[in-house]
Order: C-alpha cells, then structure tokens, then sequence
C-alpha cells in the first residue's frame, strides 16, 4: 500500500514534545472516512513510519488530525515539520470503538495523558450527536494541568457531559482534582447493568482502571480498550505487532477486554 | 432535616454497620463548615478528629522549606479523611485546607477511641474500614509515583 502525499495545514504545540498536525490532501480532495479509533501510519520521509491513532472528527473535517508525542526517530522526523509541508500517509487501520453498541448506556470515557488523542473523535461524535448514549462521563486523568491535551476544548465538553479531571502534580493555582484518575472513578456512581466503558491511555493506567470498574462490578464484556504496539505493514501481513493471537492493527487497536483479558495479564508479552 | 445518624447511614463507609454503633457514631459527630483557606488540620497538631466530606475540595498538603505548601492529593464529596486519631501519637501529618466552601461530619476520634478499646468488636469494625482507605490511598499514592504518564519508563523499570 503505497502512502498519499498529505500537505501539513496547521501545527499546534500542545505542551513540550506533544503536537497536533492537521493534514488535508494537496487538492484538497475527501480522503477515506475513519472511524473513531482507527489509525494511520505516518510516514516523515527518509525516516520511518509510526502509527498514529486519529484524533480529529470523523465527519465535518475535510483532513486528518493527528496528535504525536516525540518518542523514537519518526517522531521526531514528523515533529520537526512545518506547515505547508508533506508527509505519507496510509490508513485508516483497524477496528475502533464500538459506537453501534453505545445507545441507552451508561457511557464511561476514561483518558489517561496522550490516551485523550485515540478517543476525541468519539467524543466529537457524542457531541454532534451522530450516536447517543444515555448518560456520557469523561474521566481524564494527566500527569500536571499544562500536560493536559485540548486544554482549550474541555470547558465545552465539560457543558454538554459530565468531565472529571484529575492530575498526579500540580502547585496551589490548579483549582481542580490533584491524585490519579482511579480516584474519582472509584467514587463514580456506576449503573452496571448500561455501564459500558472506553479506556485508552498507558497500560498500567488501564489496568488500574479496570481493577476499579470490575469492582464495580461492570462486565469484561462491557470494558473497550485501545492498545498500543510497533506496527509496520498496518495490514496483518507482517506479524509485528502480534499480540497473543491478534494482530493488533487488524483486531485492533480497540479491543473487548472479554477478549482480550489473558493476554493483557501476561507479562512482557 | 436529615439526623447525623441518617446521614451516617447513607455513607458507603458505614455501611453494614450496627444500629447500636451508629448511634454511638452520630452521638460522636457534628456538622461543620470550612471556607476557603481554612485549615481542617494542621500538620503535628492533636489529632482528635476524622472527616467524611459532604460538599467541597480538601487538599492535602505538606510544608515545604523553600516552597511553600504542596499539595499531594484533593479530596471531595464523599470521601473520609483522617486517620491519625487511631494511632499514637495521634498527631496530624499533613495540613488539610479548605479549598473552597466544605462542609463536613466531624467524628470524635478520641471518644470513639475509648469506645473502641472497651468495646473491640466495634473496634474492629471501624479498623477494618479504616483499613480499606488506607489501603485504597497507598494504592494511589504508588499509581501517582509510577509517572505512568511520563513519557519516559519510570526509574524503576530503567533500572531493571
Ligand atoms: S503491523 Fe504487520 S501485522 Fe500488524
């Protein structure tokens, strides 16, 4: 699968070593639908490609959006473009989140740090109204206030669904929640027969989470996570990012923890 | 007007707990208000209180020489705080601080220690309640050290 020349339209410092680049097609031509979840493989030329998660509305954008966090050699390719200037790109990838299934449901978004960028297309979703759930909770958990993503976006999500922040740090000016995200989950009155949760955000976050929903007493079944590996073809040809007996850019990234649950336990798998 | 008892009652904390004992509890409680800034407890102060937050923010915080007052973890509607009265030399450890309007329950400790000393049933209930928030809270001061929103491994796993 050969990569489409993507021009860079904007690029946004969200805080240090994290940025949002929107991309449209040179012609400005309608590039493939995704959906909430999925992903594309970014290519900075001469470098390498990395798999980054969507995270810009899937219907309204004539792009792409995509938040990058600075970690290996792509990223820092892809960080140091500018706008106006092109990168490949291949997708979208894989199974997002399972929208279909949220109507009537008590709906748990639970954030953790940079897992916000793989679920804001859903929340815009949510917002345009295009699936409706019941009842919309938003738990984000970061790890200082200005390391928070889409600072300027919470206030309106906070007008139309219930959003609880919480941060690890933060000196006596931050008016908000200061401890880890399981906190006010814990203390989240929780219908567990129309619970149904989406968590996405470092693993041992979402393990924790997880420990504290099933204490709750909300099914496996009823549990969505996003996981994250190397990926190289994006396409279930090469076997890189077999996880178990999945191939998470084709099962996933977005699985059912029903599913999924041995293997998440193993260690260094 | 809900009674302290009533009040007590509806709380998770004291679920399942004895009539007789919530009783004994809500005879050793008041309602108190707090406004912003206030201190509820202040570091090596006598700690002859514990808390269940009905409305409002609490920070916890420590003293720090050259800093000022950090803070390590907020608490909210619902929560308890307030452990120190169980153990000698039942001082406070860290400063607790309004940070806006908070109304609490404020529970005897000292009382409820004697009580719990003749009494070690009810001892025991409240100790393993106790026990569960403590519990709770190390579990989350452990997930805060972790970083696991840092986007390097934490030392931990660097050193391995
Ligand atoms: S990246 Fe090649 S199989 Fe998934």
């Amino acid at each position: 699968m050969i990569p489409a020349l993507l021009r860079i339209d904007r690029r946004s410092e969200e805080y240090a070593g994290t940025f949002t680049l929107h991309l449209s097609a040179d012609d400005g031509g309608a590039l493939p639908e995704f959906m909430p979840g999925q992903f594309n493989m970014l290519y900075a030329f001469g470098t390498g490609e990395v798999a980054i998660s969507m995270s810009g509305s899937p219907t309204g954008d004539k792009g792409y959006v995509h938040t990058v966090r600075v970690h290996g050699l792509a990223t820092q390719a892809l960080g140091r473009l500018r706008e106006g200037e092109q990168i490949g790109v291949r997708g979208p990838f894989g199974q997002g989140w399972p929208l279909d299934q949220v109507e009537d449901r008590d709906l748990l978004i639970i954030a953790g740090g940079l897992g916000l960028a793989p679920l804001r297309p859903l929340i815009y979703s949510l917002l345009n109204g295009n699936w409706k759930a019941r009842r919309v909770r938003i738990f984000y958990g970061a790890r200082r206030p200005e390391e928070r993503l889409y600072r300027e976006e919470l206030p309106r999500w906070s007008e139309v669904f219930e959003l609880r922040q919480s941060v690890d740090h933060a000196d006596t000016a931050w008016p908000g929640h200061i401890g880890v995200i399981t906190g006010p989950l814990q203390m989240a009155e929780v219908d567990i027969q129309s619970a149904m949760a989406f968590i996405c955000g470092p693993e041992i976050m979402m393990r924790f989470c997880i420990q504290a929903l099933r204490s709750k007493g909300v099914a496996e079944s009823n549990i969505y996570l996003s996981m994250e590996r190397n990926m190289k073809c994006a396409i279930g040809h090469c076997g890189h990012c077999q996880w178990g007996p999945n191939f998470i850019c084709k099962d996933g990234p977005v699985f059912c923890y029903r599913d999924i649950q041995s293997w998440f336990q193993i260690r260094a798998l | 007007m809900k009674g302290m008892a009533q009040l007590l009652r509806e709380h998770p904390f004291f679920s399942g707990l004895d009539e007789d004992y919530l009783e004994l509890l809500a005879g050793c409680g008041e309602n108190r208000i707090y406004n912003t800034g206030d201190y509820i407890a202040r570091e090596n102060d006598p700690a002859d209180h514990f808390f269940v937050i009905r409305d409002g923010q609490v920070a916890v915080e420590s003293y720090l020489p050259n800093y000022g007052a950090l803070c390590l973890q907020t608490l909210h509607k619902g929560d308890i705080f307030g452990w120190s009265w169980l153990f000698p030399p039942y001082l406070w450890t860290f400063d607790a601080r309004a940070m806006n309007e908070v109304h609490v329950i404020c529970l005897n400790g000292k009382c409820l220690r004697e009580k719990c000393k003749t009494d070690p049933k009810m001892g025991y209930e409240l100790m393993q309640r106790f026990a569960r928030i403590i519990t709770d809270r190390l579990h989350a001061t452990r997930m805060q050290l972790m970083d696991v929103y840092s986007p390097q491994p934490p030392p931990l796993e660097r050193s391995r």
